[in-house]
């Protein structure tokens, strides 16, 4: 059945995931502690502490000696009296530089502070001033935007004069744009969100809904952002102070004194150094502590694959060799482990898969989300990249060894250029929206078959036929993104085809499609498999499209497979108390309305958690202290079915009327 | 939801072609950005508290000749009148005279300005030629945790020169290599040797930035599914990187190319005035300092025209580069 | 509970030629305490039909009422909102900044309880209801599952009180085996509190399982209408029938058989329409099995758009004859 549509995230990362969101939004601000107690985020920290500690500091203690006049040494290089030598009425450099701070800093974070807030109330406006007038204020945003920050700040200055009011105010409204910018972009994406629905549906009004679950959701970009606009905002005022237009004299800061100490280059380098220094530091410290925290708080997309840490290949004793003997099977894989790295350090999701596949043979693989099962796909056929990790006492397709060789000799790549074929779940995402249909499907012919861009398109076209693409000649001219979702797909079925498969690795082909467009795909797929004498691995979440396209059936569990049946013995011969729930759990079009439907109480292992024994013990209604204990091998049984259940074929308890609300996954 | 199918709805999108629509669309935007500009421009001299005049010729200045001034610039007319005459000398290249000089602001910018562009399009060149090829290098030996040390070596390095504003940048070159090394002339515009300041002043912080967003958008591409096709296709290395991955960053990067191009315009102002670079960067400041109000409004209007142009430039650019882009914004 | 009606309602998102008619003209009734399952595919405008019910969709023609009374949405005034709906993604329709209690208690008519002590009671009693601990009432949505965040947002609709609920495919992004907790859940809650539920779904079977009636739809309009007996049990609309042929445990002969007539192949292998441009008369005769592309003679499908309030309640020329030509 379909369960799922376009919105599944690929299911071997989701739940570590999403995981790692829940924790983010629990924490908040402790994420901020988090980050700046890494090592660049330490040094960021302290280099800001520094900065806030002078600018409240500086004046206090050493104002009166930055203002003393010295007139037996004036425009002085360094000395040791003068570290940074004096100024032309002979103050000295390195005490006005330090005092300098604090007004350097105040009126950068004035600004922001002007800046931010004009910046949030127009970004706002489009939200609460509803479609009409929230286009003109987007509009508005746009043009403004569509100015650099420094042209809108010299802009401002002619307007409010020179002068530190004027420039505190320029500096601000001119770094508005951007806020509203980055706001406006920050709320639309929230309110598109379905909490913010549910709100509006409650009857909340929009500021409210503004106050109450958009801002707390866009605080933290808002805050991170500002701490970086700090940052900026020190820099402008700096260049403003130092063209003339911001401080005036006899007040300093950094820029006025980096004007100063630029006349006098030549005779005293250090003065004019000295407060661009000070400057670059002091504007360092903003950005690092903003970027630090950026990078933490996940405003970058996350990335999962962030460290390797490589674990010891399994030793793998448990896994039997794989059933059914085949002469010469398609793909052989015994005791496949697949590592990669979650957020709490490396998990193997998959420990110890064995299967094979005989020549034109469709197999479904059958699991929920995080069983391993895509994973398993993806080992298959050589797509797990560093620092995921594969290992296998066996891995052969057409009898040539993958797991050795890793992929790397170029007859190997050709053999699984050629031979395997793989279509994935989301055809909108896996085609490349920059190359037309035609071209990317040619690719394969032309690296590995040697043949002339003419020849690959020929194939191309060749094959969209075979995929039933109507119209190939016009479509394959076309880029992606003019092709619905079933035509995608049958596009990427053809791709798969572009060399002469003997296997084809499907990783849910059609959970992002329609119910009659899954149909049509599932069936091409058939036909495909019966014209060409192809085998198939089809990866399904949906055990009843499985076994509607598959002549055998491995249902996964927690990373094993935990049974493996002929798919037409899968309504009555089950024995795996999974596979016969998993089966239950489907209301059917014959399910008893009047009945609650069977539930698989509680929730999946976590791959980082696998318990000693059973996996499957804590949901299984058979279970005794032996399964918790001891995990039960997958055994053949000489019939080539393998279950791996230390009560197989047992009957079932029946679950009671009581047992199906509450307890679910409830607790 | 795009479907295409061998319908006339097909045939019809074909005749009225979805790029009439995005000029047309694109169009209104610059002329309104282009009002929005040159009304700004206006309205700067009479938002200015007190009378520019007066503050212009100083507060020693006979009453007469503030009078005369006034007069002649016409602030004493009505406030459309001189609305609709500013638009109007504006369109027939009139762009006034200066308050100080009487030099003809449209002589002024047509000498001015040929030096700003100069430095500014060379150091954009610089930029794209270094930042394009060093992201994606960094991206190709970095992803996946690949290189943590190139990785922390490329970052931090690159945060810290794009931290670095372009003017002290300006002030560093100058003491490194002109007062200490001797090596390039300090300032003014003379030799080739005299660009090689501006340029590289201008160039540097842009230059780590874009490296480091052409880095980010390599590895955000490389994540993305239809690259795990072009591996399952068992495509070699350099064939992903150049014909998969790279025509996909190409679109962000060139956003922000075009937002940092904007930034190189405004950079020019300081950069300009640290190296006594004849450019309208130095006069718009002077002028600024001097009240000389009608130059002031000509050099903004330089700069905003010029910003337009590069962000209608950049729009052009990215419909012809993604064939998604022109539907996308119906 | 209370009975929601649509009346000729008409949503329309954009003008001009890049404008959608996204629902055209739906009539539709969801009886007193019973629930209505809608079905179609993407694009047919079902979900938009929901959102327009609570005033997050424009509702640019027609009316729809609550025991008569006409929807008012908009003002934000907080006097309760007679209809509520569940959305798709729990992962998405829960501020992942505010704990489950206030979500739920946030939904609560302010004129119906006063004070904080008599509102936690009534979240915790809702919380109940859906079979969650009181003690969960402070816990983050990040720290639950997704079939726990489903019935943490069924809890918030019950608790503004509404006549109506809408579910817009709940069990759609949760796995199998937590699908069916949710909908036994969604039964035994409509059982207990008669509550009158409109229940959408691209799943047939999920529908049957929890509907009296059903109701299909097909690029903006209802097309077949009817108890859920009927409807699943004889269905005139081919479009119907195409759905229950592709439903999960439906004959596996449809999948493999492979179909040799041309004209038939090409309608089995047609793409659903696209809502930008739906075609004229009947909008499903690009797919029809028994329209004017495999008997010639009926060109009527071709100009002549069927009614709704046809006798069997199918908007089919043809719904009464019997499917000869498959």
């Amino acid at each position: 059945m379909q369960v799922f549509t376009g919105v599944e995230r690929p299911e071997s990362l989701s739940r570590w995931r999403s995981g790692v969101r829940g924790r983010r939004w629990a924490a908040g601000l402790g994420r901020w502690g988090q980050a700046l107690r890494s090592p660049l985020g330490l040094v960021a920290a302290t280099l800001l502490g520094l900065v806030l500690l002078l600018a409240i500091v500086g004046p206090i203690l050493w104002g009166e000696r930055a203002d003393a006049i010295d007139t037996n040494a004036l425009s002085q290089g360094s000395s040791s009296e003068h570290w940074l030598g004096t100024d032309s009425l002979g103050r000295d450099i390195f005490y006005r530089v330090l005092v300098a701070t604090r007004l350097s800093v105040a009126l950068a974070l004035l600004a922001t502070a002007i800046g931010v807030a004009a910046g949030v109330l127009l970004g706002a406006a489009p939200w609460l001033l509803g479609r009409r007038a929230g286009r003109f204020a987007v509009a508005t945003i746009n043009v403004a935007v569509a100015f650099p920050a420094l042209l809108l700040v010299l802009f401002f200055a002619v307007i409010f004069g020179v002068g530190i009011r004027g420039a505190v105010l320029a500096v601000g409204l001119g770094m508005a744009p951007y806020y509203a910018r980055v706001t406006s972009t920050l709320v639309a994406g929230v309110s598109g969100r379905d909490f913010v629905a549910a709100a509006r549906t409650v009857g909340l009004g929009r500021t409210r809904i503004l106050l109450r679950h958009i801002l707390p959701n866009i605080g933290e970009p808002l805050i991170v952002n500002a701490t970086l606009g700090a940052g900026g905002a020190l820099l402008a005022f700096a260049g403003l102070s130092f063209l003339g237009l911001g401080v005036q004299a006899p007040s300093y800061d950094w820029g006025l004194l980096l004007n100063e100490g630029l006349n006098g280059i030549y005779v005293s380098p250090a003065g004019a150094l000295a407060p661009g220094v000070t400057i670059v530091l002091a504007g360092l410290a903003f950005n690092l502590t903003g970027e630090v925290v950026a990078k933490k708080v996940g405003l970058r997309t996350a990335n999962v694959r962030t460290a390797y840490s490589p674990v010891p290949p399994a030793t793998g004793d448990e896994a039997p060799a794989a059933g059914r003997p085949d002469p010469s099977p398609v793909l052989e894989v015994e005791d496949l482990h697949v590592t990669v790295t979650g957020p709490a350090g490396p998990v193997t999701p998959v420990r110890g898969v064995s299967f094979a596949i005989g020549r034109g043979e469709a197999v479904g693989l059958v699991g929920e989300s995080g069983s391993g099962k895509s994973l398993t796909a993806l080992a298959v056929a050589q797509l797990i990249e560093a620092p995921g990790r594969v290992d296998a006492r066996r891995l052969e397709f057409q009898g040539t060894d993958l797991v050795h060789t890793r992929g790397r000799a170029k007859g190997i790549g050709r053999l699984l250029g050629t031979s395997l074929g793989v279509v994935f779940q989301d055809p909108t995402t896996s085609l490349n929206p920059t190359m037309r249909i035609g071209r990317q499907l040619g690719e394969v012919v032309r690296r590995h078959l040697g043949k002339g861009w003419g020849e690959a398109r020929a194939r191309a076209v060749d094959r969209l036929r075979a995929a039933r693409v109507p119209a190939p000649e016009r479509r394959a001219h076309q880029y992606p993104h003019e092709f619905s979702g079933g035509m995608r797909q049958r596009a990427m079925i053809a791709m798969a085809m572009m060399g002469d498969p003997a296997l084809i690795v499907a990783d849910e082909p059609t959970t992002a499609l329609d119910v009659t467009v899954q149909r049509q795909v599932l069936r091409l797929l058939q036909e495909i498999r019966a014209e060409n004498h192809v085998a198939v691995l089809l990866i399904s979440h949906d055990i009843t499209v499985v076994g509607q396209v598959c002549d055998r059936v491995l249902v996964m569990y927690a990373g094993r497979v935990v049974e493996d049946l002929p798919s037409s013995e899968l309504r009555t011969a089950a024995r795996h108390p999974y596979t016969r729930a998993l089966l239950a759990a489907v209301p059917g079009m014959k399910a008893d309305r009047d009945r609650p439907l069977t539930i698989i109480p509680g929730r999946p292992v976590d791959p980082a958690h696998f318990p000693p024994g059973c996996a499957f013990a804590d949901r299984c209604p058979l279970a005794d202290d032996h399964c918790r204990a001891v995990d039960p091998a997958l055994t053949d049984d000489g019939s080539g079915r393998r279950v791996a259940c230390w009560h197989a074929g047992e009957p079932l308890p029946v679950v009671t009327e009581e047992d199906s609300v509450g307890v679910g996954e409830a607790s | 939801m795009t479907t295409a199918t061998a319908t006339p709805s097909a045939l019809r999108g074909a005749v009225e072609s979805p790029w009439v629509g995005f000029v047309l669309r694109r169009l209104r935007r610059l002329l309104v950005s282009l009002w929005v500009l040159v009304t700004a421009a206006f309205f700067m001299i009479h938002l200015i508290p007190g009378d520019p005049v007066r503050a212009s010729l100083g507060a020693t200045a006979p009453q007469e000749l503030v009078e005369a001034r006034r007069e002649a610039l016409g602030l004493n007319d009505p406030l459309w009148q001189q609305y609709t005459d500013y638009l109007r000398n504006l369109l027939t290249g009139d762009w006034g005279s200066s308050m100080t000089t009487d030099v003809a602001v449209s002589q002024i910018i047509a000498d001015r300005l040929p030096a700003t562009v100069e430095i500014a399009a060379y150091a954009f060149v610089v930029i794209m030629l270094v930042a394009l090829p060093v992201g994606v290098l960094m991206a190709a030996l970095t992803r996946g945790g690949r290189g943590r040390r190139t990785e922390l070596a490329f970052t931090s390095s690159s945060v810290v020169v794009a931290a670095i504003p372009d003017f002290l940048l300006a002030v560093g070159l100058v003491y490194t290599f002109g007062v200490s090394l001797g090596w390039v002339p300090v300032a003014g515009k003379s030799t080739v040797e005299s660009y090689i300041l501006p340029v590289l002043a201008l160039a540097l912080g842009p230059m780590a930035v874009l490296a480091r967003i052409v880095r980010v958008e390599m590895l955000t591409v490389l994540d993305a599914d239809y690259i795990r096709t072009a591996r399952a296709k068992r495509l070699p290395a350099r064939w992903i990187y150049l014909r998969h991955a790279l025509p996909n960053a190409i679109t962000t990067t060139l956003t922000v190319g075009g937002l940092l191009l904007g930034g190189l315009v405004a950079g020019t102002v300081l950069v300009e005035n640290v190296l006594a670079w004849p450019g309208l960067g130095s006069t718009i400041v002077s002028s600024i300092l001097s009240k000389d109000y009608p130059v002031v409004q000509g050099i903004v209007l330089v700069y905003g025209v010029g910003v337009l142009v590069i962000n209608l430039v950049v729009d052009v650019a990215l419909a012809l580069l993604d064939p998604r882009s022109a539907i996308r914004e119906s | 509970m209370s009975e929601l009606r649509f009346d000729g309602v008409r949503v329309r998102f954009g003008t001009g030629r890049g404008g959608l008619i996204a629902v055209d003209g739906v009539d539709l009734v969801v009886p007193s305490g019973q629930v209505v399952g809608l079905v179609g595919e993407s694009g047919s405008g079902k979900s938009t039909l929901a959102r327009a019910a609570v005033g997050l969709a424009p509702v640019s023609d027609g009316q729809i009422t609550v025991d008569g009374a006409p929807l008012r949405h908009g003002g934000g005034s907080r006097s309760g909102r007679p209809v509520q709906m569940v959305f798709q993604d729990p992962y998405s329709s829960l501020d992942p900044r505010m704990t489950i209690g206030d979500s739920v208690a946030e939904a609560i008519p302010r004129r119906a309880l006063r004070g904080s002590g008599a509102r936690r009671a009534e979240v915790v009693r809702l919380l109940d209801l859906v079979g969650l601990e009181a003690a969960r009432a402070d816990a983050y949505p990040g720290q639950l599952s997704g079939g726990q965040r489903q019935r943490v947002a069924l809890a918030r609709a019950l608790a503004a009180q509404p006549d109506v609920i809408i579910a817009d495919e709940i069990t759609s992004a949760l796995d199998v085996s937590i699908q069916g907790t949710v909908l036994n859940l969604v039964r035994d809650l409509q059982r207990q509190l008669r509550l009158s539920m409109l229940f959408i779904s691209h799943n047939l079977a999920v529908v049957r399982y929890v509907s009296d009636v059903i109701a299909v739809m097909y690029l903006g309009r209802i097309v077949e209408y009817g108890p859920a007996e009927d409807v699943l049990g004889d269905p005139r609309h081919p479009y119907t029938r195409d759905l229950l042929a592709a439903a999960p445990d439906a004959d596996t002969d449809t999948l493999t058989r492979i179909e040799t007539d041309p004209v038939l192949r090409a309608i089995a292998d047609a793409e659903p329409a696209d809502p930008h441009h739906p075609p004229a008369g009947c909008r499903y005769h690009p797919r029809c099995p028994i329209g004017p592309l495999v008997l010639p003679e009926r060109s009527d499908c071709l100009t002549i758009e069927p009614a709704t309030d046809h006798p069997n309640h199918a908007a089919c020329h043809y719904a009464s004859d019997v499917l000869t030509a498959r």
